[in-house]
């Protein structure tokens, strides 16, 4: 035998491919040689495989020119990830392992010197992957198990090191152990709760509202007001993921390599802070060579909170416009683009001056904290339905007697409204009132009657809302119906849209 | 260093025992300049051949040919000009450059390995 093959999975962003590796024994001076756009972590596995061939008790053919090629030749391979699968296509062509045996499997894991299988970044979207090219059986390294386990319907096996695997292979050895998921089933949200927050009941109700119809929500409020404490209870509120979008969440987790071991399904939605220094590749991902998702895609079907959100650099603030469109983040590299999820709900919280202090003490001028305000870009706001004014809480609600709704209930009518919602969309592509454009809103079936937008009707004279607005205000309306139980919106709820549309100061009254 | 060398000339007789036995004749060995040392130089019918000998005692640590990297092939090369441009008498149709590899314990004895061609 003076060829063997064998397959690995090749990622682009969270997309897999299935990788043929191609293994060939021929005359000329002794070496392994590569083809097959194998970037420079590829054709280190080099060194690495022949060591831990040597050390796993198997004989390289070290006296032969070997070359490997990773097909199709177009697709980047980068990556330790193919390690594993270069070395067992070497040995079976060189006769050390039957080659059918070989060829019958995906193989992802990286080669210590020593043999040892090591888990590598984005294993679940791998598997994924593979059973999706019709697949059987995937062999991944231990320490990989139960995040490849969370696949279905395909054969995971895994493996402490490459001796393991030779002895499987030349039917010495015990079969490898079928993974395992792990026992913890869901990662524990945090003991945070709504009720732990005293007073706020606006704010309050605008992250039911938030939650509820997925609207993008701008806290405004002085220092200690609890803004980050409301952000933090958001995800608390929000439905656990359904079965795909739990994979899809737990899938770019898996390749920012933030899994871990004991990796778990991510069944609640995300909640990512990041500081106000992160850079804008940080934020909607990047890095040298492949592309790595940042925080936008980390809270993919989850949240994405801005904290002190005028501090952030204008660019990476308007790097989220186009995700906040779109869902998805496209992120071009010389070697191609690559895409990553990015459907977030986006809370944003701000000072209402630089000074950061209270209302009372703060001698900003005036022209100081609209110039603050005015960081936050007009197209990235026009985005943000909710704008809630958050003031202190005074005295008589902080010492209350501490009986506040809880999370959990406020969680079942966030549900109900979605349910309902879902309902209502379930002819078009969208699912959550934040979602739906405007001109839908406007057009039959779904125009109000005359009477529920009387309210609306006389800020426009006023020129308080423009018609943009009108369309937020339409959206809001209707999750705010969803939350009361109303087939349609009245004029009540319209009122209320109104007053979270242009609540948090005069700067938004358009 | 002297076992080195010791089991370098040991791998460069056999070598050319072996280079004999495969009817080449040999034109000169261990050809110096400044730039460094052919090995072997022999005629292999109408070519001129500029062997590399490599010897290892085991392949514990790989085999001797893969000693034989890009730099080192590229050496040889130079060192074939020099060798040219120092004996222009003669005519030679085509030129080649083999390794031979000796592993001077292998399971079976000595080994002797023939690239020919090899870069």
């Amino acid at each position: 035998m003076t060829l063997a093959r064998t397959f690995a999975v090749a990622l682009a962003g969270v997309t897999g491919s299935v990788v043929e590796v191609e293994a060939d024994l021929s005359a000329g001076l002794p070496g392994l040689y590569f083809t097959g756009l194998a970037d420079t972590a590829v054709m280190e596995s080099r060194d690495r495989i022949r060591a831990a061939a040597a050390n796993s008790g198997a004989q390289w053919p070290s006296s032969r020119r070997v070359t490997v090629a990773l097909l199709p030749a177009d697709v980047r391979k980068t990556g330790s990830r193919f390690d594993l699968a270069v070395a067992l296509a070497v040995l079976a062509c060189a006769g050390e392992i039957p080659a059918d045996p070989v060829a019958g499997a995906v193989w992802i894991a990286e080669l210590g010197l020593d043999g040892r299988l090591r888990p590598v970044r984005g294993v679940l979207p791998a598997v994924l992957a593979a059973r999706a090219a019709g697949v059987r059986r995937v062999v991944v390294a231990a320490g990989n198990g139960t995040e490849a386990a969370l696949v279905s319907e395909i054969d995971v096996r895994v493996a402490e090191g490459l001796r393991d695997i030779l002895d499987w292979l030349r039917g010495d050895g015990p079969p490898l152990t079928a993974a395992q998921r792990s026992g913890e089933t869901v990662v524990p949200a945090g003991t945070c709760d709504l009720a732990d927050v005293a007073g706020q009941a606006q704010a309050k109700r605008a992250v039911e509202i938030a939650a509820a119809g997925a609207h993008h929500l701008f806290l405004v409020g002085s220092p200690g007001a609890g803004k980050t404490m409301l952000a933090e209870r958001l995800p608390g509120l929000l439905p656990p993921l359904d079965d795909a979008a739990a994979l899809e969440v737990t899938a770019v987790h898996s390749v920012a390599g933030r899994l871990g071991e004991r990796a778990a399904l991510i069944q609640q939605a995300p909640l990512q802070a990041p500081h106000h220094t992160a850079s804008v590749a940080s934020l909607v991902g990047g890095g040298s060579g492949t592309a790595r998702p940042g925080a936008i895609s980390l809270a993919h079907h989850g949240i994405l909170f801005l904290d002190e959100a005028p501090e952030f650099p204008g660019r990476a603030l308007d790097a989220l416009r186009q995700p906040l469109e779109s869902g998805v983040v496209v992120l071009h590299r010389s070697g191609g683009a690559v895409s990553f999820p990015a459907r977030f709900l986006l809370v944003l919280a701000a000072n209402p001056c630089p000074c950061g202090a209270s209302a009372r003490e703060c001698i900003c001028p005036p022209q100081a904290r609209r110039r603050y305000l005015h960081r936050l870009s007009g197209p990235l706001l026009d985005r943000v339905d909710l704008r809630v004014q958050v003031d202190p809480v005074p005295h008589a609600e902080l010492f209350d007697d501490g009986r506040r709704e809880s999370s959990a209930i406020v969680a079942r009518r966030v549900a109900e409204a979605r349910a309902a919602a879902a309902a209502r969309w379930r002819d078009t592509p969208w699912r959550t009132n934040g979602s739906v454009p405007g001109a839908l809103l406007r057009s039959a079936p779904w125009a109000l009657p005359r009477r529920a937008l009387d309210p609306a009707e006389r800020f426009l004279q006023r020129g308080q809302i423009s018609a943009r607005g009108l369309d937020r205000v339409l959206r809001l309306a209707w999750t705010v119906a969803d939350l009361s139980g109303h087939e349609i919106p009245d004029e009540g709820d319209v009122a209320e849209a109104l007053y979270f549309r242009t609540g948090a100061g005069e700067r938004w009254a358009a | 260093m002297r076992v080195k060398d010791a089991v370098g000339r040991f791998g460069e007789e056999l070598a050319v025992r072996h280079l004999e036995a495969q009817g080449m004749s040999i034109v000169c060995r261990n050809w110096r300049c400044s730039s460094g040392e052919i090995d072997v130089v022999a005629r292999d019918g109408g070519a001129l051949v500029f062997v590399e000998v490599k010897t290892r005692s085991t392949v514990l640590f790989g085999d001797p040919a893969e000693a034989v990297s890009p730099a080192k092939a590229s050496r040889l090369r130079t060192l074939a000009l020099r060798w040219l441009a120092a004996h222009p008498d003669g005519h030679y149709p085509s030129l080649r450059f083999d390794v031979v590899a000796v592993v001077r314990t292998g399971p079976s004895g000595p080994t002797v390995r023939h690239l020919k061609g090899a870069f």
